[in-house]
């Protein structure tokens, strides 16, 4: 549905070039939710922009439901923006029109009859759930009840894709759930391809099915959401999933880790369970197999969608051949093992 | 005072209300879309045209920084070629919408600054033509802002005009100068002052009506 091949944005400002954007491929198949996420001043808000061109790229193609976006003229570029819907992080509501209005405008752009306007905006208030407030102003309604307005006036001419910028970075925890669980129906009820970016894993993880990970204008991943929560395979993925998770090492061990092992010290590992092996009862297995002592840093069970996730921190305690022994039976059982560092014993 | 002398009052209160509402309405239709133009043909704006932008800004800034009493005695041929006079009311139209113009068009400018970037962005997003952005988006959204301006505009002219007495224009100001200044009539320089007074009140009361009316912020 949206096909972006070796993008690149160039900023020229003066004697210094930006590179925002280098040799980007994309690919968001019908129908499905796609998440790119990344830090702020990555380039997730210029490679969105691309897709419908409100950025021009400086190299590379974007195709939209079949159309090459770049060769179109002036003319042909508004109508093709007509089957792309966009929501934004601070909804860029008209403040001097009412709800109703807001959800009209895209229709009086394209020169509908204001009969068909009427029969066209009052279902899709009501399916925003907002049918009462079609009068009020966009000042007196809160920031869900306005994202909800914005993607009201994003469907009202009938897109084939959403793209949303952001579009629950300035919304409370609470109203963000609501607001992604109104996107999926969207998705699933109309089949609107969505492509949203997002620095939040919470949005990835509610709702996405696939994500690409963008870092300094590259894609540095692109994978199921399931394997991007259990199996990152960049560094800056693994700290996104660790931030989520909040199963950073403790202060208190980091201080004391060392990176080499002695004759005295135990190794420290992270334990990423996944699919099966979450449901094995592998560490008193572990204990009674392999003859170590193993002592519960920090861990936490998420469910990532359909998938279960399993994250522990541990100190495995015994001598070197037992401590090595439970390492290679943890691999064995399609575990991830890392080791962080090593702790003197008795420490 | 002298029924004579409250006729002078009111045909001096009469011209200057001509004066003023005239030119504040050519200025007005002039300055807009002039003001819109500064505007949409900036760098990375809707229709980015640098050079127009620059020679339109230097034009505004030219006739922004002329003194309106050198104005006014400056262009008197093209008074005269316009009205067919240099003297008059009429003629004192010419250089108060002169000034004016560009005086609206930066105010207007200042209008559309003060809108978030988004609401551009999102118009574009939805396929809107610039002429579509202008008058569905930015005009409407910038209201407000468009009518504190003009209002500005509106008691400004009111003050420029009282220098229309230099052409021979008439108004309050010219009437103040002439009786109560010249031939120190203090009870006239009072009325004039008073007069005009109230009129800039009535001008500001009625803008920040509109104001509020338009305001959904």
């Amino acid at each position: 549905m949206i096909e972006l091949s070796n993008v690149s944005k160039i900023y020229d400002s003066g004697q210094s070039a930006v590179h925002a954007l280098r040799s980007v491929d994309l690919k968001v198949a019908k129908g499905t939710i796609h998440g790119v996420i990344g830090l702020s001043g990555a380039g997730k808000s210029t490679l969105i922009r691309c897709v419908n061109l409100l950025e021009r790229p400086s190299s590379g193609s974007v195709i939209v439901d079949g159309q090459e976006m770049t060769r179109l003229d002036t003319q042909a570029l508004n109508r093709a923006r007509h089957r792309i819907g966009m929501i934004f992080q601070h909804f860029n509501l008209l403040t001097t029109r009412t709800v109703y209005a807001n959800v009209a405008l895209p229709l009086e752009l394209m020169g509908i009859k204001r009969q068909a306007i009427k029969a066209r905006v009052l279902p899709l208030l009501d399916m925003v759930g907002l049918g009462d407030k079609a009068k009020q102003y966009p000042s007196q309604l809160s920031g869900g009840q306005k994202q909800r307005v914005a993607i009201a006036r994003a469907l009202a001419s009938k897109p084939s894709v959403l793209l949303c910028d952001e579009a629950t970075s300035a919304l409370d925890p609470q109203t963000t759930s609501s607001i992604l669980e109104l996107l999926r129906d969207i998705n699933q009820q109309l089949g609107i391809t969505i492509l949203l970016i997002t620095h939040e894993m919470e949005v990835v993880k509610s709702i996405c099915h696939r994500v690409s990970l963008i870092s300094n204008g590259e894609l540095v991943e692109d994978t199921e959401v399931g394997d991007f929560f259990t199996a990152p395979q960049t560094q800056l993925g693994r700290d996104f999933l660790n931030d989520f998770l909040q199963l950073a090492p403790p202060k208190e061990l980091l201080a004391r880790l060392l990176d080499a092992p002695s004759e005295t010290t135990h190794p420290v590992v992270r334990l990423t369970f996944s699919g099966d092996t979450v449901s094995t009862p592998l560490i008193s297995r572990l204990a009674r197999e392999c003859g170590v002592d193993v002592s519960i840093l920090q861990a936490k069970v998420e469910s990532i969608q359909e998938r279960t996730l399993g994250l522990m921190i541990a100190e495995l305690m015994g001598g070197a051949d037992e401590t090595q022994k439970a390492m290679d039976y943890l691999a064995s059982h399609q575990l991830d093992v890392e080791v962080l560092g090593h702790v003197q014993r008795n420490a | 005072m002298s029924s004579a002398m409250l006729d002078l009052i009111l045909q001096a209160t009469l011209d200057t209300l001509y004066m003023v509402a005239v030119s504040g309405l050519i200025s007005t239709l002039l300055g807009l879309p002039l003001g819109v133009l500064l505007y949409v043909t900036r760098p990375r704006q809707i229709l980015s045209r640098p050079l127009l932008n620059q020679g339109l800004s230097i034009i505004t800034n030219i006739g922004r920084s002329v003194p309106f009493i050198i104005l006014m005695v400056a262009i008197i041929p093209f008074t005269r070629m316009l009205v067919g006079t240099s003297i008059g009311t009429n003629a004192a139209i010419v250089p108060l919408t002169i000034a004016a113009i560009p005086f609206v068009a930066r105010l207007i400018e200042g209008a559309l600054n003060e809108l978030s970037p988004g609401l551009v962005e999102a118009a574009q997003a939805m396929g809107a033509s610039p002429w579509q952005i202008i008058y569905k988006v930015l005009i409407p959204e910038a209201r407000g802002g468009i009518i504190t301006g003009l209002t500005i505009t509106l008691v400004t002219l009111v003050s420029y005009s009282a220098m229309a007495g230099a052409v021979g224009g008439g108004g309050l100001g010219d009437l103040g100068i002439r009786y109560g200044y010249n031939r120190f009539n203090p009870t006239v320089m009072l009325y004039t002052v008073i007069i005009l007074i109230v009129m800039v009140q009535a001008f500001q009361s009625l803008g920040d009506y509109l104001v509020r009316k338009s305001d959904r912020k």
